[in-house]
């Protein structure tokens, strides 16, 4: 057992780079239990290759990922997975041949270790603890729907149900409300908030719309072309000079009123 | 023992890069056809064995004037309007539709050409002239190689260069390399696809019609030409890499000059161990690619492939409704019908019910494995073949049959699981080509292990116990099996692993990110479906009660995707309907007709442009038509 007071999640001085560009440059910060904490930054700051580094989509070309102290990068996908790492991804990506239902029951099966099971019905597994889980995200009424034809915001919640059903310790979410109205965005980060303090899981995501950011995050780590120029609590972030510079080029204060969508961040 | 001197060494070289030269050009035609429309043709062959038998016919029209070489340009120009007509007529109405099928149909195309030169030109094989100034031969280092040769050594490079000034330097050539980069792209830039097309097909039909009329001389034309070039040409794209013309030429040579060192090698010895080198040249290519492949999965220079699986079919996605009650209670009549079968029946029905049977198990593993598991196989006759040989081998060694039928399922395993091992590290037309490959590695090896699989002659006496000789009894116990391994199937595609394989074919990414291993489902996938048809290839063996290498070759491997598609990819029922259907067919016009290939082919054709959901998914929709 790795020390009770290790982070979740350490990340010490990642490196990744594309060709001859640093998509990643040097990276270090933690997240804690029951902390949710947003990565922020503009198109091509490095947001996904992060993302893909911590779940092991990717290789770190130097640095070191901790999962509660113990080494974790490097591992294949599946077993970053199963040691507790959970994903969304920025294009929703569930199985597209099955029912929302079936892609939560699917996800149970792999966190039970049974995804490999030829004596288990896969249709009368998990049946009651997938439901539970699309009540949980607001889709328990599209169950029986067949995934290909959601809507892309219901796709995200999906997504959602079946990276939570894994249980994991780190929850990392690429985008988590995109496509959805305002209402729908505050309700899912109101999930995403309460998972995270009530069962004690880090929570790591990248959104676009500062309202949910600076309404939600408990913590703001904003990353410029592939280096992290400021980490702190939403109002240390909205002050931060350098962060406004390279967002918007301009000496104005970011705004959360969301009135404005020329404030916000792309 | 061998001596190998350095002339025959170089005598052999000559020869493969003579073979070597001819072979780039059909396969630089297929690489052509492909990088622009994407189309797998596997009719190339069939243009291939065409230009020698115009070429044959035109000679003998020219005699005195123009002679052979005027046959060849008039042969390679006939190929390449026939080829332009294919693709308007036919290819046309199905750019949009599933790889498989596209190759399925093109194979329709193979089985028409096949009769309609049989019908044209006769079985009989026809000597081809001599080239005129070329009919010596001229001596290398003691050893004399036919002048023809070296004209043919010239052709590759010289095919290589007039290819590549049109590619670089014209327009034509920059369209054509825009749409092997980037279709969407050269679509936006307005270039004329249609025209394009038909212009790319053209050009890849009219190679392989030069390469077809130029091989006359080396080899009489014959009707076996098609499938015996493709299977070759199929190899030198993929190592090669899809699309790209110089990889197509790089893996030509790599592929002349191994067979040519396989030949000169000859006969070694390495303690007690004799290995045959000569026999290796019909494996070579396929060895050669199996280790490009699985080290450079995209060949030498192609782009590499894409994650997505794509050869799935649009309607593979479609919604996975396990069977409900009423499904069941419909096998359940069904299989009541089949089991009164024999009540009612003559003994020749029977054969016909009991190859239904066989093929429809056979079948289903194919189905498994494209469908359920999104990997498209176009060998899966090697399963099948590995399964029959493995149970009258067995019989043959004294083996009860019951436990010469358990061996089937075992070795096809076992098979499998080496095969698979590097098939799943490949995806789409790479991975069908790899199973391409170790179906003709199989193939070789039973074609040339004589004292074990009794070679060309197969193996005869294969005949079930005593209790199940007669012909109503073999039946209802190949319902039994068959039923069984049926219901077994559908079972594995229900369970947990069944629903996660279901997972790594509709998205990899997600399946890793919860945890699932998709290598090793897949790999899972491919050894039960290759027990599956290591099984039927049991109960085949000892229907027949003989066994011979066309068990495992590779029309036997299409003919198993023909009964998947025809029945419908998806629907659970498609391959049984599918298997019925193709027996069925296959047999009345092979009765009614001495062309019934050709038949077969045009009903591929039809269901190909017509149903491309197979009759399961048609008989689907007009239900859901016909409740709404």
């Amino acid at each position: 057992m790795a020390a009770i007071s290790a982070p979740v999640l350490r990340v010490t001085r990642l490196v990744k780079a594309f060709g001859g560009v640093d998509a990643v440059r040097d990276v270090s910060f933690t997240v804690d239990a029951g902390e949710l904490v947003a990565l922020i930054g503009p198109n091509g700051a490095g947001k996904t290759t992060c993302f893909n580094l911590l779940n092991g989509q990717m290789r770190p070309d130097a640095g070191t990922i901790e999962l509660s102290g113990m080494r974790i990068d490097g591992l294949p996908a599946r077993v970053i997975a199963r040691r507790g790492v959970a994903r969304t991804f920025q294009v929703a990506a569930t199985f597209a041949s099955m029912t929302v239902r079936e892609n939560v029951q699917v996800a149970l099966l792999a966190r039970a270790g049974a995804q490999g099971s030829i004596a288990l019905r896969a249709p009368a597994a998990f049946g009651a603890e997938a439901d539970a889980l699309l009540a949980r995200v607001g889709m328990i009424k599209l169950g029986n729907e067949g995934c290909a034809t959601l809507a892309y915001g219901d796709a995200k919640r999906v997504e959602l149900a079946v990276a939570i059903a894994a249980a994991p310790r780190l929850l990392l979410m690429d985008e988590p409300t995109a496509g959805m109205s305002p209402r729908s965005r505050t309700r899912l980060m109101e999930v995403a908030a309460s998972l995270a303090k009530k069962e004690r899981i880090a929570a790591l995501f990248t959104e676009h719309d500062m309202d949910m950011v600076f309404g939600f995050a408990d913590r703001i780590i904003v990353l410029d072309r592939g280096q992290i120029i400021a980490d702190g609590a939403p109002a240390e972030i909205r002050a931060n000079a350098q962060v406004r510079a390279v967002y918007l080029g301009e000496e104005e204060p970011l705004s959360t009123d969301g009135t404005n969508t020329s404030k916000k961040m792309y | 023992m061998s001596t190998l001197s350095a002339g025959s060494l170089l005598a052999q070289l000559l020869t493969g890069l003579a073979d070597a030269s001819s072979l780039f050009v059909v396969a630089a035609g297929l690489t052509l056809i492909f990088g622009v429309t994407r189309i797998v043709n596997f009719a190339h062959g069939s243009l291939y064995m065409l230009g020698a038998y115009i070429a044959y016919s035109a000679t003998h029209a020219f005699r005195g004037g123009v002679g052979f070489w005027g046959a060849v340009v008039v042969a390679a120009l006939a190929t390449g309007l026939f080829g332009a007509a294919i693709e308007r007529l036919l290819l046309k109405r199905l750019y949009g539709a599933p790889e498989l099928l596209q190759l399925m149909a093109t194979f329709g195309v193979v089985l028409i050409v096949r009769d309609a030169t049989l019908s044209l030109w006769g079985a009989e094989d026809l000597l081809g002239p001599r080239a005129p100034g070329l009919k010596g031969a001229i001596e290398v280092m003691g050893r004399a190689i036919p002048a023809y040769d070296f004209f043919l050594l010239a052709l590759g490079p010289v095919v290589l260069l007039a290819l590549w000034l049109v590619l670089a330097r014209t327009r034509f050539g920059m369209l054509v390399r825009a749409a092997t980069e980037n279709r969407v792209v050269a679509g936006a830039l307005g270039v004329d696809e249609r025209a394009l097309f038909t212009a790319v097909f053209a050009l890849g039909a009219t190679l392989a019609g030069l390469a077809g009329a130029l091989q006359l001389p080396r080899e009489p034309a014959n009707l076996g030409m098609d499938l015996g070039i493709i299977a070759e040409a199929f190899v030198v794209t993929v190592v090669g890499g899809l699309g790209s013309i110089p990889g197509a030429f790089i893996a030509a040579l790599v592929i002349g000059l191994t067979k040519a060192l396989c030949v000169a090698l000859g006969t070694v010895a390495i303690g007690s161990f004799e290995i045959a080198f000569p026999k290796l040249t019909l494996v070579a290519e396929f060895v050669v690619m199996a280790i490009v492949l699985s080290v450079r999965p995209q060949g030498f220079l192609g782009a590499p492939p894409a994650m997505a699986p794509t050869t799935a079919v649009p309607d593979q996605r479609r919604l996975i409704v396990p069977p409900g009650q009423r499904a069941l209670l419909g096998a359940a009549i069904a299989l009541l019908l089949a089991a009164l079968l024999p009540l009612i029946s003559d003994e020749y029905t029977l054969v016909l019910a009991t190859d239904v049977l066989v093929f429809a198990l056979f079948a289903s593993s194919l189905q498994f494995l494209m469908g359920t598991g999104g990997m498209a196989s176009f060998g899966h006759a090697a399963y099948f073949g590995l399964g029959a040989y493995a149970a009258a081998i067995a019989v043959k060694a004294g083996w009860p049959m019951l436990g010469a039928l358990a061996a089937s399922p075992v070795i096809a395993l076992v098979g499998a699981l080496v095969f698979g091992w590097f098939c799943v590290r490949l995806s789409g037309v790479y991975l069908a080509m790899l199973t391409l490959a170790f179906a003709q590695i199989v193939w070789s090896i039973v074609f040339q292990w004589n004292d074990v699989t009794g070679g060309s002659n197969g193996l005869v006496g294969v005949w079930p116990a005593a209790a199940l000789a007669a012909k109503p009894a073999y039946y209802w116990f190949a319902l039994g099996c068959a039923g069984l391994a049926l219901v077994a199937l559908g079972w594995l595609g229900q369970s947990a692993f069944g629903y996660s394989l279901r997972g790594t074919r509709d998205s990899p990414l997600r399946a890793e990110a919860i945890g699932i291993d998709v290598r090793a489902t897949q790999w899972r996938a491919f050894a039960f479906a290759g027990a599956f048809a290591g099984f039927a290839g049991g109960l085949y063996a000892f229907s027949k009660g003989s066994i011979a290498p066309e068990t495992l070759a590779l029309p036997r491997s299409v003919d198993a995707l023909v009964m998947v598609l025809l029945g419908g990819l998806n629907a659970l029922a498609g391959p049984l309907l599918g298997a019925a259907a193709f027996t069925w067919l296959q047999d009345t016009l092979a009765r009614a007709t001495e062309y019934w290939r050709a038949g077969v082919g045009v009903v591929i054709l039809v269901l190909a442009i017509a149903f491309p959901m197979g009759i399961g998914g048609a008989v689907h929709r007009l239900l859901a038509t016909w409740r709404r």
